[in-house]
C-alpha cells in the first residue's frame, strides 16, 4: 500500500497509509487526515488512490498545495514526490513490494503477480517493475560507415539511429545499432552483402572496426570511434 | 478466393518468452490462405496463460475458418448491413470466451485463466479488427504508423478521462491492468472495426511485451527500414524488446499488403454497403 509520510522541519511526525480511495486533508477534524494548523485551510487537499496510482487535488485551499516546489492543483504522484502544505511536508511512497509479500501474492491471487491482470476479477494490484524503454546503448561506442568505392567514395555515414539502411532498391542491407554492438543484415534482393569478402547468410552479423563490408557493388567501411 | 488472398498478403510472426519471465504466455497464429493473423496475451498462475490464450488462437481461427467456409466473410449480413465477417467474429470470440470460461471453472489449476486478444480478417480490400484487452494492432501506411486499437486498460481510461497525461502515463504503476479479457467472465465485450486496406500498408499485431518496452518511433522506424523484409523485420522487433529488457513475453504479427485483394463479386457488396 502506498504511503505519506507526514514530517514538520525535518521531523518524521508520522506514517499515513492510503488505506482508503478518497483521503482528505484539512484543519478540521472531519478529514482523514487532520493538520491542526492555522496555515492549512479546512478542506485543504485530497489524495485519490486507484489500486496503484495516487492523484493529488488541492481543494481551493488559501494557501495552495505545492509538489516538490511547483504549485499544482491536480497531480499524479510518483514515488518520492513530496507535498507541501504550509510547513508540513508529506513525502509520497508509492507501495513496495516485499519479495515475501510478492510470494504471498503469487500464491493467493488467481492471477500471475506479474503478469496481466484484470480490474475486479483479480483482485491482486500489480505492481510491475516499471522500467521505462530506451536503449542502453550509452557505452557503445560511435561508429561510421565510410564509403570506398561508388561515386560518393570518401563520404563518411555516422551510425546514429537505431538502424540504418545501406544499399539501392535491388539489393538492401541495415545495420542495426544494439546494445552489443553493431550487427550487418540482409534485407531485401538477391544478392546478399559482402563482409570482408564472403557473402553474408540471412542472420546477422555483429561488426568488428575496419571490416569491410560491399554492398550493391559499392565498397564500404565499418569504423568504430574510439 | 482464398489464393488470391495468400498472393496479397505476405506474413510473418514471432512469440518471444523474452528475458525475465520462465514461461511464454503469447500465442500467435497467421493464416495467409485465409487472411487471419491474431495475437493472444494470456494469463493465470502456473500455465494457465499458456493454456488461455492457445485456445483463443486455435479456437477462434478454427471456429471462422468453419464459418467462412459457409459464407465469405465479406459478404454482406443482411440483417446488419455490415460483412458477414464482423458478426462472425464478434460471435467466434464469443464462443472462445464460453469455452475458456468453462475450461477455467473445470479445472482448478486454470481458475481465473484468461487472456488478452487481437484478431484481424482480411477479405475484399478491407480489414475487420476485434480486439479485448491491451494487446494492439498498428498500421504503417506510407509513413504515418497509427493504432487501429485502443487498449481496454485502466490506463487508457485514465488517459481518456484526462486524469493522467500521455506522458504521465509512462510512469503509472497500473500498465498492466486490462478492463476487459477474454474467457474471465461469461460475457465478453468484444470491440470490432472495419478499416479500408491499401497495397504497401503494414499491419503489425503485438503484445505489450513490445510497445512497454520499446517507443513507438523506434517501431515505426524498423517497420520502415525494414518493411522490405518480413521476416527479418519481425526478428528485428523481438530483439529491440530484449535488449530494452525483455521484461515480458513479446510477440509479433506483420502482414503486409503486396496488393489488391477485391472479392469475386466485390463490385456488388460495395454496392450494397453503401446503399443498405
Amino acid at each position: 500500500m502506498a504511503k505519506l509520510i507526514l514530517s514538520m522541519d525535518g521531523l518524521v511526525l508520522k506514517e499515513i497509509p492510503l488505506r482508503k480511495e478518497r483521503m482528505s486533508i484539512g484543519r478540521k477534524a472531519h478529514n482523514d487526515i487532520q493538520i491542526d494548523n492555522m496555515a492549512i485551510s479546512g478542506e485543504h487537499a485530497a489524495v485519490v488512490t486507484i489500486l496503484n496510482d495516487s492523484f493529488l487535488e488541492d481543494l481551493n485551499s488559501t494557501n495552495g498545495t505545492l509538489v516538490n516546489g511547483q504549485s499544482v492543483r491536480k497531480h499524479f504522484l510518483k514515488d518520492g514526490d513530496v507535498i507541501e502544505l504550509g510547513k508540513y511536508k508529506m513525502k509520497y511512497l508509492a507501495e513496495a513490494v516485499s519479495p515475501v509479500e510478492e510470494a504471498e501474492a503469487e500464491r493467493s491471487a488467481p492471477f500471475r503477480f506479474e503478469s496481466v491482470s484484470v480490474v475486479g476479477s483479480g483482485g491482486a494490484a500489480t505492481p510491475s517493475t516499471a522500467s521505462l524503454t530506451g536503449v542502453e546503448t550509452a557505452n557503445l561506442p560511435a561508429a561510421a560507415i565510410r564509403l570506398l568505392s561508388g561515386s560518393n567514395a570518401g563520404h563518411q555515414l555516422q551510425l546514429t539511429k537505431t538502424l540504418t539502411s545501406l544499399g539501392r532498391p535491388g539489393q538492401v542491407a541495415v545495420i542495426a545499432r544494439r546494445p552489443q554492438g553493431y550487427f550487418l543484415s540482409h534485407v531485401e534482393g538477391a544478392g546478399f552483402p559482402l563482409l570482408n569478402g564472403q557473402a553474408i547468410d540471412s542472420s546477422a552479423r555483429r561488426l568488428e572496426n575496419h571490416d569491410l563490408i560491399e554492398i550493391a557493388g559499392v565498397k564500404m567501411e565499418f569504423v568504430l570511434k574510439t | 478466393m482464398t489464393n488470391r488472398l495468400s498472393a496479397a498478403l505476405e506474413i510473418a510472426e514471432r512469440s518471444d518468452t523474452g528475458l525475465v519471465r520462465g514461461q511464454n504466455e503469447d500465442s500467435v497464429l497467421a493464416d495467409a490462405r485465409h487472411g487471419l493473423a491474431i495475437l493472444a496475451d494470456g494469463m493465470g498462475g502456473y500455465n494457465a496463460g499458456e493454456v488461455a490464450s492457445r485456445m483463443a488462437t486455435t479456437l477462434l481461427a478454427s471456429g471462422l475458418n468453419a464459418a467462412f467456409s459457409t459464407s465469405a466473410a465479406h459478404r454482406i449480413d443482411g440483417t446488419t448491413g455490415q460483412p458477414f465477417g464482423v458478426r462472425c467474429l464478434v460471435e467466434q470470440i464469443e464462443a472462445v470466451n464460453s469455452a475458456i470460461y468453462r475450461a477455467s471453472g473445470k479445472e482448478e489449476r486454470f481458475g481465473g485463466m484468461g487472456t488478452t486478444l487481437v484478431a484481424s480478417v482480411f477479405c475484399d480490400d478491407q480489414v475487420i479488427v476485434a480486439h479485448v484487452g491491451d494487446s494492439r494492432l498498428y498500421r504503417l501506411r506510407g509513413d504515418e504508423f497509427v493504432p487501429l486499437t485502443r487498449d481496454h486498460s485502466l490506463l487508457q481510461e485514465q488517459i481518456d478521462s484526462g486524469l493522467i497525461s500521455a506522458e504521465e502515463a509512462r510512469y503509472s504503476m497500473n500498465r498492466n491492468l486490462v478492463t476487459r479479457a477474454v474467457g474471465v467472465d461469461a460475457e465478453v465485450d468484444v470491440e470490432i472495426h472495419l478499416h479500408q486496406v491499401r497495397p504497401g500498408d503494414i499491419y503489425l499485431l503485438c503484445s505489450d511485451g513490445l510497445y512497454d518496452m520499446v517507443d513507438e518511433a523506434d517501431i515505426r522506424q524498423a517497420l520502415l527500414t525494414l518493411g522490405d523484409n518480413l521476416e527479418v523485420l519481425a526478428s528485428h522487433l523481438v530483439q529491440m524488446a530484449n535488449d530494452n529488457g525483455g521484461e515480458d513475453n513479446v510477440s509479433v504479427v506483420l502482414v503486409k499488403v503486396l496488393r489488391e485483394f477485391p472479392a469475386a463479386g466485390g463490385g456488388w457488396s460495395r454496392f450494397w454497403s453503401w446503399h443498405v
